[in-house]
């Protein structure tokens, strides 16, 4: 025995188990400011810093780079440029060798990385980037998808067409039509710590980085590509990242490919950090969208057929648009039944930084068009907006064959919605709000119901894979790795958790260790709200493994049958004795048990032909639906978010106190896209929002006034994942287009709903505000 | 006297700098030089507050602290100032601070990269309320962004944060006058000169010091708060030395009420201005809880927002509608002229070399005068403006308008008055169909841009609409005349 407590041998249950509300693994650390940030590392002395050159116009070709200045500027050591790139200049994620890690020749867009400088400190680095001459041919450039001709426009990937059944005899044919579109804007994922990588040159090709990444397999097969060494030259770790919300799912890559060329070029170490401004210019974002529709109705507010294109801003490179776009039509249905649909995607290509990942991967901008088009049904007929969303809701055993023919087997948005129906007081509220209006000659309320139906698993059906790394040493403490990475969510926490509850040990004896491709490689991106479902998995099933060692040892050692070995908390009864845990640890190392495994997992029953547009490529949906009320000026568009109340589900939660701050974070992070975060590129073609100061997220008093948010606790995942649980980094963030719907609703009222207000988001004051003069002007008409 | 090192404490330690280039940050220092890296760099432009610390400095000799953005505060403005930072509130016996107690309680965090700077906005605010009400709360926390909680968690914690501990008890209070003692034996009357050549930082002693330099020196930088010149050093890097810190000149901090009039010496803070302005002039105080969040209104100050003449400068408008003075000083001469004169042109402003501003004067209004200003922006707190305005009226005894002053910010390339508008209102009775007549002569006086904040079109009605606002205020409108986050109940 090497612990130093005695072990209590009869307690009732463990600290830290699955469903307990344990707290962030490093919560005590962010208070004190412990928690170390790649930037926080202490660095070897030598340590070199880098900072990039960024392109100064949208799109043209570089006549001539004089960078004489740059190199002899103070304490500069070395310039790179494309040339310098001693592999393959290129970190395209899906292989379309469309993404440079510095611009060659041609510049795609305005802040392209085109050289970069290493220095002695940062600030030496970054001051010497100014002294760049460089002298461009300028070429047109398209930088809004507005200005584009959708059908013709140049795609950055192939697009895709989903539909089931005749879309356009079924909206001819129906009593009522309606066409319109709808612009969704973009969205900076505003990470607090922003890009950062560290890099360790080692002997021969090796080279460790610190990188914070959401996906260091794929930084360690970029930085490889970019070296032209094997994969087994490049260790990547990340303990943890100060936010990433896909913001860190590729766009990593540059940063700890630029930091590893230079570390090997100097034999030094390298840091490179960009400031907030060029974070936010020369990193992609969220797509945004125009949205063209056309819908099919009866009178009863029935949808029977409905058409939509879905274009994205992609900008200059491929990234993950195609999967983003793909991900956008997989929820033009949110929660509702189409009889008929045609939908089909156009990344276009856009003089623009390379949008990216960001929490929800496309699937708000398709819901965000789902329920347009039902607000548009609801307008037309003079209905309520709920009423019509419930009468399209998939049925539970019919009507509920998705665009992508996979059917929807797990259903509980009716239930969802009645259940907050009622505890937001739909009804009466909505009743008081009008009479509120009648009354109010500036100020109007509106108020609306949305609900949340999200597709979990990667629509690449590889990606959903997992492996984790399990010690149990011989105190019988467990030393915990997976591939999953931590960028706040608690994934890190859960896992542990599901390990605790498999050894029935206390949390704390499971110590969390850093992410890193030397323990467990071929790892997916944290991303898709998969991380816990995947990991959680792969962790189980090693700490099963070893675990069934335990009993075969067990049984053999106390001649015990297999089934009379159970593990219970702190301890394991082996037939009519108990024995400490660490104790039969130890007997089980003597007797040369392993008692290390690597576990895997892989997501059944999923496949996806995307030619075809049919498969099943979602192994569940994850549910919700939230109720906002919202009060505007209608003298200068000004808001304020009054009431929500939110119904979420999380399946049987792993750890309530986690998924309520995702749900509730989530939320708010949606409120912003849908409000205040405007990106405004000016006639240059130059992002002009690239600070705070300019790119306004929500504040804590952007919180609405009051906010209930509940976890649907009856709920359990039908399908088999970890301990029934549902993934929930991602759906909550839809349930704030409740808050674009309850500004159109009190827009609406200032022409007694009678048009639809047409509100595109985000709904900044002005957007507002020019919606109610538009209104307005139509009635005095 | 002139010393040439700055001297004030970090934590629990006096620092002596005899080096100090004069660009150097605040945060640059504890992180790169003294290895403090629970303070974050997440903006180095003073709007998500991850570097948040607190500083302490003597004012009329009692001890304040109060959150400052490290990222833009120059290291060289520190004389005589304790630095606060996240390392020093855990206790010696591995104990957390209740502020952090209450914030892991509460899964108040998240990634954890803002939640330093949320625990010093926190730890301020409890200091100075330990049991807050939600309004303080999210005022307290209007300069620090998080991405990942929704703060919801955060206000919770807030809430309960006396819960875990006695402010009494707290170490700062505890050791407030050992620290003032220490503070005070730092304050030797001498004029600081780090530097040679223009490569030079200066701290005054006093005012009329601070006169003397100026007139001895060619063109420096003032910096007061550094929430305007710190941009230019983190995000433009420009030299700004020679450069002249001024912030803890206590001589300039004065406030001072004589006859009809409300004398704000330049060096006032917008914290410091806030009870003053509360008192006589109720929406200039609640426009000043618009201005940045708690860590910019207690560095930035009243006379530095006009000074630097900015066309988006929240203060300048209603300071013009209330028919507000500046005193301009150069060595021991001074002039006084009317603040909208002080703004002749984008980047242009009446202030000759050696001059600085003293001070703004502000008539007392009587009772009969209405009073109005609103910010419109994109997001409520902690924004720039879009367009703000600003209103003063006094009526005759029929009705007609006697007097009215607006100025609008954001709408021109200076803080602007509407001269034509006031001139079609002039006389005029006070109604809504004179309104709507006047309305027209906006064309005549502004023709705002279009930019990130806003179009020139919605910045125009905009406007327009505030006056009518104002109009609806000043008669008395039945029902709400603007959304507010703290008023009315809910419907149902």
């Amino acid at each position: 025995m090497t612990r130093h407590e005695a072990p209590e041998l009869n307690k009732a249950a463990i600290t830290g188990g699955v469903g307990s509300t344990s707290r962030h693994d490093s919560a005590h650390k962010h208070v004190t400011g412990e928690a170390i940030y790649i930037d926080d590392m202490p660095v070897p002395a030598g340590t070199l810093h880098a900072y990039l050159g960024l392109s100064t116009i949208v799109h043209g070709t570089i006549r001539r780079m004089d960078l004489s200045a740059v190199e002899n500027a103070p304490g500069v050591v070395a310039v790179l440029t494309a040339k310098d790139i001693p592999g393959e200049n290129d970190v395209s994620p899906t292989g379309l060798d469309d993404e440079p890690i510095l611009a060659d020749k041609i510049v795609q867009f305005f802040g392209q990385p085109i050289f970069a400088v290493i220095a002695e400190t940062r600030d030496a680095a970054r001051r010497a980037c100014r002294h760049a001459k460089v002298e461009y041919d300028e070429q047109p450039a398209l930088i809004d998808i507005a200005d584009a001709d959708l059908k013709n426009a140049r795609l950055v990937t192939k697009p895709v067409t989903f539909s089931r059944n005749d879309a356009a005899a079924a909206i001819a044919g129906a009593p009522r039509r309606i066409k319109g579109r709808i612009r969704v804007g973009g969205q900076d994922h505003f990470y607090l710590e922003g890009q950062i990588a560290l890099a360790l040159p080692g002997e021969d090709l090796d080279v460790t980085i610190h990188s914070s990444t959401q996906h260091p397999s794929e930084v360690q097969h970029m930085v490889a590509r970019a070296l032209g060494v094997p994969s087994h030259a490049v260790t990547i770790e990340v303990r943890r990242m100060g936010g990433g919300f896909g913001g860190k799912e590729t766009q990593a890559n540059l940063f700890a490919a630029v930091a590893a060329v230079a570390a090997k070029r100097t034999g030094r170490p390298v840091k490179i950090r960009p400031d907030r401004d060029d974070d936010m210019t020369a990193t992609g974002k969220r797509h945004d969208f125009l949205i063209e529709y056309e819908v099919g109705f009866d009178e009863e507010g029935t949808i029977l057929g409905v058409d939509y294109t879905y274009a994205a801003r992609c900008g200059f490179s491929a990234d993950l648009s195609g999967a983003v776009t793909d991900r956008a039509l997989f929820h033009c249905d949110n929660a509702y039944y189409y009889p008929a649909v045609r939908a089909i995607s156009a990344p276009i290509y856009t003089n623009t930084v390379s949008n990216t990942a960001f929490r929800g991967f496309g699937g708000p901008q398709g819901m965000v068009g789902a329920e347009r088009v039902i607000e548009e049904v609801a307008f037309a007929l003079g209905k309520d907006p709920l009423e019509v969303r419930k009468k399209n809701f998939y049925g539970v055993t019919e009507r509920n064959v998705t665009p992508y023919h996979q059917r929807v087997e797990d259903n509980i948005i009716h239930r969802l919605v009645a259940e907050l129906e009622e505890s937001a007081e739909y009804a009466a509220r909505r009743l008081a709000i009008a009479e509120f209006n009648t009354g109010s000659e500036i100020v109007k309320r509106g108020i609306a119901l949305t609900p949340v139906k999200f597709g979990i698993s990667f629509t690449a059906t590889h990606f959903n894979q997992a492996g984790a790394l399990v010690h149990v040493y011989t105190d019988g403490s467990v030393h915990l790795n997976h591939g999953g990475t931590e960028m706040g969510q608690g994934l890190y926490v859960k896992v542990a958790q599901v390990v605790a509850e498999e050894f029935q040990i206390d949390i704390d004896q499971v110590k969390i260790t850093a992410t890193t491709t030397g323990k467990v490689p071929n790892t997916s991106a944290t991303a898709a709200s998969s991380g816990t479902d995947l990991n959680g998995m792969a962790a189980q099933n090693a700490a099963r493994q070893i675990k069934d060692r335990l009993i075969d040892f067990a049984a053999d050692y106390y001649d015990v049958p297999k089934e009379q070995v159970v593990f219970l908390p702190g301890r394991v009864r082996v037939g009519n004795q108990e024995i400490p845990f660490p104790d039969l640890v130890y007997q089980a190392y003597m007797a040369r048990v392993q008692l290390s495994a690597a576990g895997f997992y892989k997501t059944p029953k999923i496949h996806w032909n995307r030619e075809k547009g049919r498969g099943r490529p979602f192994y569940y949906f994850a549910y919700g639906a939230a109720c906002t009320e919202v009060s505007i000026d209608t003298l200068t568009g000004e808001y304020m978010v009054e009431r929500v109340d939110i119904l979420h589900e999380t399946g049987k939660s792993l750890n309530p106190a986690i998924d309520l701050g995702q749900i509730e974070g989530g939320f708010i992070q949606g409120m912003g896209w849908l409000t205040t975060e405007e990106l405004v590129w000016n006639e240059k073609g130059r992002l002009t929002t690239h600070a705070p100061s300019t790119y306004k997220i929500p504040l804590a008093s952007d919180r609405p006034k009051i906010f209930n948010v509940r976890i649907a606790d009856w709920s359990e995942n039908t399908e088999a994942s970890v301990h029934r649980s549902k993934a929930v980094g991602e759906p909550p963030f839809m349930l704030a287009i409740s808050v674009l719907h309850a500004l159109s609703d009190a827009v609406a009222s200032v022409a007694n709903h009678r048009i639809c207000p047409r509100l595109d988001a985000p709904a900044t004051p002005e957007r507002v505000l020019m919606a109610v003069e538009r209104l307005k002007a139509a009635t005095a008409r | 006297m002139t010393r040439h090192e700055i001297r004030f404490l970090l934590n629990s330690r006096k620092v002596i700098l005899k080096d100090v280039p004069p660009e150097r940050t605040l945060l640059d220092f504890l992180r790169l030089e003294q290895g403090l890296t629970g303070t974050k760099e997440g903006c180095a432009e003073g709007d998500c507050g991850a570097c948040t610390v607190l500083v302490g400095r003597l004012s009329r000799g009692k001890l304040v602290y109060e959150g400052v953005d490290a990222c833009i505060r120059f290291l060289g403005s520190l004389d005589g100032c304790h630095v606060v930072t996240v390392e020093h509130l855990k206790r010696s016996n591995g104990n957390l601070h209740p502020v952090q107690q209450a914030l892991v309680d509460f899964h108040g965090s998240q990634c954890g990269f803002c939640t330093p700077g949320f625990v010093m906005s926190l730890y301020a605010l409890w200091m100075r309320e330990p049991f807050p009400s939600d309004p303080a709360i999210e005022k307290a926390l209007q300069g620090n962004l998080c991405r990942c909680t929704g703060y919801e968690a955060i206000v919770k914690a807030a809430r309960s944060f006396s819960s875990y501990g006695n402010v009494e008890d707290d170490l700062l209070l505890a050791e407030r006058e050992t620290v003032t003692a220490e503070l005070l034996a730092m304050r030797d009357g001498a004029r600081v000169e780090i530097g040679t050549g223009s490569d030079r930082l200066i701290v005054p002693a006093s005012v009329d010091d601070l006169a003397e330099v100026l007139e001895a020196e060619l063109d420096p930088t003032i910096v007061a708060g550094s929430t305007d010149v710190g941009l230019w050093v983190t995000k433009f890097m420009r030299p700004i030395a020679p450069v002249v810190f001024i912030g803890g000149l206590e001589d300039l901090r004065t406030i001072s009420k004589q006859g009809g009039t409300l004398t704000i010496g330049a060096g006032v803070s917008y914290t410091e201005a806030f009870p003053v302005l509360s008192e006589h002039f109720s929406p200039l105080a609640r426009l000043i809880d618009r201005v940045g969040g708690d860590q910019v209104r207690n560095m930035g100050t009243v006379g530095g927002n006009i000074a630097n003449g900015s066309p988006i400068g929240d203060t300048p408008p209603p300071l013009i509608a209330l028919g507000a003075s500046l005193t301009l000083r150069k060595g021991k001469d001074r002039r006084t002229i009317p603040l909208e004169d002080y703004f002749i042109a984008y980047g242009k402003q009446d202030r000759r070399p050696g001059e600085f501003v003293e001070a703004v004067h502000l008539p007392l209004p009587d009772a009969e005068t209405r009073f109005a200003v609103w910010k419109i922006s994109k997001r409520r707190d902690e924004d720039i403006t879009a367009v703000l305005g600003a209103f003063r009226l006094k009526l005759a005894d029929d009705g007609t308008v006697a007097d009215i002053r607006i100025a609008y910010g954001g709408m021109a390339a200076t803080p602007k008055r509407a001269l034509a508008v006031e001139a079609a209102l002039l006389g005029q009775p006070w109604t809504r169909e004179a309104i709507e007549e006047a309305i027209s002569a906006y064309e005549r006086d502004f023709s705002p841009i279009s930019d990130m904040r806003a179009s020139a079109k919605y910045r125009l009605l905009v406007a327009k609409n505030l006056l009518r606002r104002f109009h609806l205020e000043t008669t008395g409108h039945p029902g709400p005349i603007q959304v507010s986050r703290t008023s009315e109940e809910l419907l149902a």
